[in-house]
Order: structure tokens, then C-alpha cells, then sequence
């Protein structure tokens, strides 16, 4: 019971959280430059890590298909399993795990310190509200942000996807044959499915993070738990709505 | 008691402001079962300086915390010009800033941005003149040289002074001061204590302090109140005060060291051998 309690609790603030930061909407044009810092930290810093995890996701699946297809024959169509892999699913999914655990943690902990050290009230009794200058900008550069990064992590899947194909022996087939199955089966609707999706996880991530942030209690200690927290309810999170999410798209 | 506004003059513009009044009335705190604060009602007049003494763990934080709206009471009620200090409406029509203890600087932001950033805000005047506000609140508390440091350069006693300096730059109505001299040498701690009483005399801002200071209490005060196990004992001036007779008051105010206690004696020994 206290545990549903719990979780009730939590969806409500997080819910407040939100309609709270949206009727700030109007203040986002003069935060052009919290907007900005946002968007470095959230694209810029994550770029690196979502291009090599990106890349390897491509050269795994190419390495897989290849391997289950040889004996059939259908060799070909490796591109077509890695464009719809990387573009429906494993993109999104995976850039936002990488999100919740570079980005949401870092906006957790530094939300969790501002809240522990009083700088969050200091900005209550100034009547600024966290919710306008700490929360917006960030929702407002992962919504940003995200398709840019889910782009690049395809491209990048896709391109992995074809070194494999061209240089392991088994798979060997040319990058013209790789990437005319990926362009013939992969449409531009499963790449913006996969970018809608990606807005939701990477929303939702920001979101509970920033929540779970600015409602950390006590002292240092809670900082790290409250870390922790946010990564994790980021993943499951990120896990259910996947499934809700796509039979949505479907 | 009279405890709405009066008109008084804007400490840096000097232009008309309200002081405002403050009436805390049976305010009880409860935390996990325990009551920290009880049945305490005090009114603060338009203008004044009221200084909460008591001794650590007596919710002199906590009762402060209440009237600056960051938590709500138990039971009871905090009137900050008659309005609830907890709603985004009545900060944005009162002024009132908080000193914490710590200081709470924006660590990310240098100093200049952290004083900056309520005008900006608050879109208070144009960049030049919230540069001149910020300049001149870091000079009252001799601080400028720190302008463009951050929080984590500064040591305890100037992270205080630049935490005064923003709420000054904030223009108040009413200031409330957390141990404002803790962590400051002597020097500072009477500097401070003149901020204090010039923004009382000069520019009427009410003030509460809540401090273990007993001479900056007894020097800036104009009533003062003592707060023991969550309970308010006493409310008086400096002057009804030194003149009790009640001894918890005078030990409170007055500690003695007791020569006969064992401790004492253990501590002398080693330190005659």
C-alpha cells in the first residue's frame, strides 16, 4: 500500500511539474540562453556517445543478420533489417537510455545539490519560480535536441551497419546492395515514428528527473540516492512506454 | 497592533516603498510526530527589527522558514501584510528576502550573476542600472573585489556578505536574516549589524534576525524573542531584558561559566600539565 501511494504521489508531482513548467511557455524567449546552454549540454555532450553506441548497435545487427541469413540466401536484405531496426526501435530506445544515463543523472544531481543547499529556496523567496528557469529550458532542448540526436544515431547505425556487410566474410555484400534494401524497405514514416518516440522517452526522462531532483530531502547522502532513482525510474519508464508508444505508431 | 504598511523610501532608489508588517499567530510545526515549534504568535511592526534568540534546536529556523513562506505551519497562521507568504501572488507584490545561514549562492553563477539574477528576473531596470545596484551592494558589504568569482572561490564569511548583498539588491520590504554574523570576525559581525540597523532607521525595512548574537541582539533589536524547546518564553525589549530577573532568562542571557563544574576542572588539569 505504501508503495502504490508512493508511486501515486510521484505521478502527481511529476504532473504538476509539468503543467507548472508549461505556463511558463511565454518566459522561454527571453531564456534564449539557459535554451542554449541546455541544448549543448544535452546534444552536444551526448553526440560522442550516442554516435559509437550507435555505430556498434549497426555492426552487431549487420553481424547477426548476416549470420541467420546466410543459409537462406537472403543476405540482401541485411540493409533493410538494420534501416528498420535502427529507425523504429533500437535508435529512439537506445539514445534515451543514453540520455537518462548521461543527461537525466546530471540533472538530477545538480537539481538534488541546488535543493539540499537551500538554492532552491533562495529562488522561492525570490519569487523565481524552479519550475520556469530550471525545467522549462531544459523540456524545451531535449524536445529539440532529440530528433537531431536520433538522426545522427541512425546514420551512423546504418553506416555500421554496412562496414559489416562489406568487410566480414560471411555477410560480404556491397555497400550498394546493403543500402538499397535499407532505402527500399525503410521509409520516411518508420524514421519519424522512431523521432516521435524518441521525443516522448527523452521528455518523459527530463521530466521525472527534474522532479525527482527538486524534491530531494536531507543532506549529501540523498543526492547520490536521488541519482540513482532518477536513472532508474528513467529506464523503466522508458521500457513501459516503449510498448505503449509503438503499439500506438502501429 | 498595527501591522500593515507604511510608506517608506526604497534603500538604493530611495523612492517611496512599503515596509510591511508580519503576524504570526499560534503557529504550531510538526515534523514526523515531533513538535518543533508551539502555539507561537508575535507581530512584527511595519519597519522594526525583531530578533529571535534561543538556543540551538529551539526552531528559530524553522519559525523563520515559516514567515518566509518556505514551508507551511502544522496549525496556525503567517500574515506577511496580511497575506499568506507561501503564495507566488503575495511575493510578487512583497519584497521579502531571505539570508540563509549558508549563504545558498547559485554555484553555477559568479557573484555578479547571482545578484543580478533577481532584477533580471523581476525585469527591474535596464542592464547598466542593475550593474550599478549590483556594484553598489557588494561595495556596502565590502565585497566588489569578488564580482566576477564564483561561490566555491569564496570563503565562508564573504559568501555570507555576498548573500546580504543580494538580498539588498533585491530592494526588500522585509529581510530576514539567518545567523547573518556566524562564520564572520568581529569586524564584520559590527559592519553587519550596521547594515541592519541603517536599513531600519534610514530606509524603515523590517527586519527579523534570528541569531545566537546576544550583543548583536541587544544592540540593533527593538524587540526581542526568546524561543526555547519550540515555545516563544519571552517577548520584550533589549532593555526589559537585561532588567529580568526570571533565571532561565538570566542564565540564557548571561552564561556563567561554572569554575566547579568537573569538566571544567578535567580541562584545566590538562592544561596545567
Amino acid at each position: 500500500m505504501k508503495q502504490i501511494n508512493a508511486i501515486l504521489e510521484g505521478v502527481g508531482s511529476v504532473v504538476q511539474l509539468l503543467f507548472r513548467s508549461l505556463s511558463y511557455t511565454g518566459s522561454l524567449p527571453r531564456q534564449g540562453a539557459r535554451f542554449i546552454e541546455q541544448c549543448y549540454m544535452i546534444g552536444y555532450t551526448t553526440l560522442p556517445i550516442v554516435a559509437i553506441l550507435s555505430f556498434f548497435i549497426g555492426t552487431v545487427l549487420a553481424l547477426e543478420a548476416g549470420y541467420a541469413m546466410q543459409d537462406f540466401g537472403a543476405k540482401e536484405f541485411i540493409g533493410s533489417l538494420v534501416g528498420l531496426s535502427m529507425a523504429r526501435e533500437l535508435g529512439p530506445m537506445m539514445t534515451a537510455v543514453l540520455l537518462a544515463g548521461r543527461v537525466g543523472s546530471a540533472i538530477t544531481a545538480e537539481l538534488a545539490s541546488m535543493k539540499v543547499y537551500q538554492e532552491i529556496d533562495a529562488l522561492t523567496t525570490m519569487n523565481i519560480p524552479a519550475a520556469k528557469i530550471l525545467v522549462l529550458p531544459r523540456l524545451a532542448a531535449v524536445l529539440v535536441m532529440m530528433p537531431v540526436l536520433i538522426v545522427i544515431a541512425n546514420i551512423v547505425g546504418w553506416f555500421g551497419g554496412s562496414v559489416v556487410a562489406r568487410y566480414v566474410s560471411y555477410v560480404g555484400i556491397s555497400p550498394q546492395a546493403y543500402f538499397a534494401a535499407l532505402r527500399h524497405y525503410t521509409k520516411f514514416k518508420d524514421v519519424m515514428n522512431g523521432m516521435e518516440k524518441a521525443e516522448v522517452f527523452g521528455f518523459v526522462v527530463v521530466l521525472v528527473c527534474c522532479d525527482i531532483g527538486l524534491n530531494t530531502r536531507g543532506g549529501p547522502r540523498e543526492i547520490g540516492a536521488a541519482v540513482t532513482r532518477g536513472v532508474v525510474v528513467s529506464l523503466i519508464l522508458i521500457l513501459v512506454l516503449d510498448y505503449f508508444v509503438t503499439k500506438i505508431l502501429l | 497592533m498595527e501591522t500593515s504598511c507604511s510608506k517608506t523610501r526604497n534603500p538604493f532608489t530611495g523612492a517611496e516603498a512599503n515596509a510591511v508588517g508580519v503576524k504570526v499567530d499560534g503557529v504550531s510545526k510538526t515534523y514526523a510526530g515531533t513538535e518543533v515549534l508551539s502555539n507561537i504568535s508575535f507581530d512584527v511592526l511595519p519597519g522594526e527589527i525583531f530578533v529571535l534568540m534561543g538556543p540551538s534546536g529551539s526552531g528559530k529556523s524553522v519559525l523563520l522558514r515559516q514567515i518566509a513562506g518556505l514551508e507551511l505551519p502544522t496549525v496556525g497562521t503567517v500574515r506577511v501584510d496580511g497575506q499568506d507568504p507561501s503564495l507566488e501572488e503575495t511575493r510578487d507584490r512583497v519584497r521579502l528576502a531571505l539570508v540563509f545561514q549558508a549563504g545558498a549562492l547559485f554555484n553555477s553563477l559568479s557573484v555578479y550573476d547571482n545578484l543580478a539574477l533577481y532584477p533580471r528576473e523581476h525585469r527591474s531596470g535596464t542592464e547598466a542600472s542593475i550593474r550599478e545596484r549590483v556594484m553598489h551592494a557588494l561595495r556596502i558589504l565590502s565585497v566588489e573585489d569578488a564580482v566576477s568569482k564564483f561561490p566555491s572561490e569564496l570563503s565562508g564569511g564573504m559568501k555570507k556578505r555576498v548573500s546580504i548583498a543580494r538580498a539588498l539588491v533585491m530592494e526588500p520590504q522585509l529581510l530576514l536574516y539567518d545567523e547573518p554574523t556566524s562564520e564572520l570576525d568581529p569586524v564584520m559581525s559590527a559592519t553587519i549589524s550596521e547594515i541592519i540597523a541603517t536599513l531600519k532607521n534610514e530606509y524603515s525595512v523590517t527586519s527579523i534576525v534570528v541569531t545566537h548574537d546576544r550583543s548583536l541582539a541587544l544592540t540593533i533589536a527593538n524587540r526581542v524573542g526568546i524561543l526555547m524547546d519550540g515555545k516563544l518564553i519571552t517577548l520584550g525589549t533589549p532593555k526589559e531584558l537585561a532588567a529580568t530577573k526570571d533565571p532561565a532568562l538570566v542564565d540564557f542571557l548571561y552564561p556563567k561559566i561554572d569554575i566547579q563544574n568537573p569538566r571544567f576542572k578535567k580541562l584545566e588539569n590538562q592544561k596545567t600539565s
